[in-house]
């Protein structure tokens, strides 16, 4: 039994990243004025600093940008070993997801490999995780 | 002629895991060596700097601030700072040489205590609670159990692995040399009991890849102290100064996953800016390493080699070697000689700068030294020099 994932808190800045896969959406904020995406998500764009900002639905496939076979468990009864990997998300321009890539084998993962988002819900938040789309 | 800033007394602890003397009194050690040194009283220190000051969540990372420094060791200080934000732990020292610059202190007191080791015998005092929520930055790692600064770092090192084909051999370079020196360290043997072996290094058990186990720093109890001088205060001083002849910091965002390569890139290119040294004027390098692949990226954000040469230059070990032409780590680093957080490597600069160094004591006359703090989108050097 895997323990539990660590549960962001949440607050008017992160909501809608963490509860969009409730709707099956990946969420980044995304600039009414000048078009460009801020990630971490704020109240303000971090390129113009337009409050004109809302957090809008992206493709939610991607590519591995770079990833490590992590084989500490830093928590008790957390099964090694698992991929973390950064992902540069498709159509959002410089920002990166860290991330697990499930449902495959970790030696399976590549750099480059095009992935796409799947949820896993726990109590309400919902955690965006990548598998292989090849 | 604008002030100069000098490093003058410097003082070290006890270094050991799971010391039973109280932080507090790790630190007093540290400091009344390094007044010693300076031929200072704490009467005439006027100032106290830290990081990152005491954090109450985590006493661990970091038992002592300098307001009970200030009140214990009985300073009259006209400023003092601690605090987590700033580019890195090198950069308390900066604010410091900033301080004697303006004239606003003469001698500044700067110190990092640690107690990472010493803290687990006593976890409901030093441990943070075991949080049900994370926020601010952990939020986006944490949850995918991308927990430690080492699965952060290791991102870093497989893009290198990735791009420019380093290799563990080459990257064993970094804690075999550090274990060598460490050998010749007194203040290292709670840390390091034997040389590591390239067979050792390759057999140890992953943590996060490319990192392994020795190359990963270890918890460890001590206080390191640096004291900082201003140009017009020397005639109080007994040992022999070392200018601060340059510092850089850099944050290129407080986000380890959104940037593409550390920020010793960044102000490894900018120390360069603030002296007429340049690099083949360096005679040792202390550089942060906390995790192994981290002294490459200042290897080659510094300048002492391209961009994704770092691999090939510390490959078989004998460039950065106590007797090579670019001494690294000349104490053993933190993988060797324990995770003094960052100061480490201003106190072993200095100490080599003057000759002080003892069996592990480089060749030659030293005269200039790189010391760099710092990983991920933070970093902090300085240059320091003997002239």
């Amino acid at each position: 039994m895997s323990p539990p994932r660590p549960r962001p808190k949440l607050d008017q800045e992160n909501t809608a990243f963490w509860t969009g896969g409730a709707e099956g959406e990946l969420r980044i904020v995304h600039c009414g004025d000048c078009g460009q995406y801020t990630h971490p998500p704020r109240v303000l764009c971090r390129h113009c600093q337009s409050e004109n900002i809302a957090a809008s639905a992206v493709a939610g496939t991607g590519v591995i940008d770079t990833f490590t076979i992590n084989h500490q468990p830093w928590a008790k009864d957390l099964p090694v070993p698992y991929v973390i990997a950064r992902v540069a998300l498709d159509g959002v321009p410089g920002v990166y997801l860290t991330t697990n890539i499930v449902n495959c084998p970790v030696d399976a993962v590549a750099f480059g490999d095009p992935v796409r988002v799947l949820f896993e819900e726990q109590d309400g938040i919902f955690y965006p995780l990548f598998e292989r789309a090849i | 002629m604008a002030r100069e800033a000098y490093i003058t007394g410097v003082g070290q602890s006890e270094v050991g895991v799971r010391l039973t003397r109280h932080p507090l009194l790790l630190t007093l050690d540290a400091a009344k060596e390094a007044i010693a040194e300076a031929g200072l009283t704490f009467g005439q220190i006027d100032g106290v700097f830290s990081f990152p000051g005491k954090v109450n969540g985590y006493l661990a990372f970091s038992p002592v601030g300098t307001d009970e420094v200030i009140e214990a060791l009985g300073i009259k200080s006209k400023w003092q700072m601690g605090g987590m934000e700033q580019p890195a732990q090198l950069s308390a020292i900066g604010m410091a040489a900033w301080a004697v610059k303006q004239g606003i202190c003469r001698h500044v007191l700067c110190f990092r205590t640690v107690y990472e080791a010493g803290g687990m015998a006593d976890p409901a005092t030093y441990m943070p609670p075991r949080p049900d929520t994370v926020s601010g930055a952990s939020q986006w790692t944490s949850p995918f159990w991308a927990t430690s600064a080492a699965c952060w770092t290791a991102q870093y090192a497989a893009r290198h692995v990735h791009k420019y084909g380093l290799t563990r051999e080459q990257l064993g370079q970094i804690a075999i040399n550090g274990s060598k020196n460490a050998m010749l360290n007194p203040r290292a043997r709670a840390i390091t009991k034997a040389e590591l072996t390239l067979d050792t290094y390759m057999s140890a058990r992953m943590i996060s890849t490319p990192l392994c186990l020795y190359d990963c720093d270890r918890f460890s109890d001590a206080s390191t102290v640096v004291i900082v001088s201003a140009g017009d205060a020397l005639d109080e001083i007994k040992c022999e100064p070392i200018r601060i002849a340059a510092m850089s910091g850099s944050v290129d965002r407080y986000s380890w996953d959104q940037v593409e390569w550390p920020a010793a890139y960044d102000a490894g290119r900018d120390l360069w800016q603030h002296t007429d040294y340049t690099i083949d004027d360096v005679d040792t390098v202390q550089f942060y390493d906390g995790f192994a692949y981290l002294p490459i990226t200042w290897l080659e954000g510094l300048g002492f080699c391209e961009k994704g040469e770092g691999g090939r230059f510390i490959e078989g070990g004998t460039r950065i070697a106590r007797n090579g032409e670019l001494p690294l780590n000349t104490a053993g680093g933190q993988l060797g000689a324990g995770r003094l957080h960052g100061f480490g490597f201003a106190h072993e600069a200095v100490t080599q700068l003057r000759g002080n160094a003892g069996e592990r004591q480089i060749p030659g006359d030293p005269k200039v030294a790189v010391a760099t703090s710092g990983g991920g989108p933070l970093a902090a050097a300085l240059l320091l020099a003997k002239d």
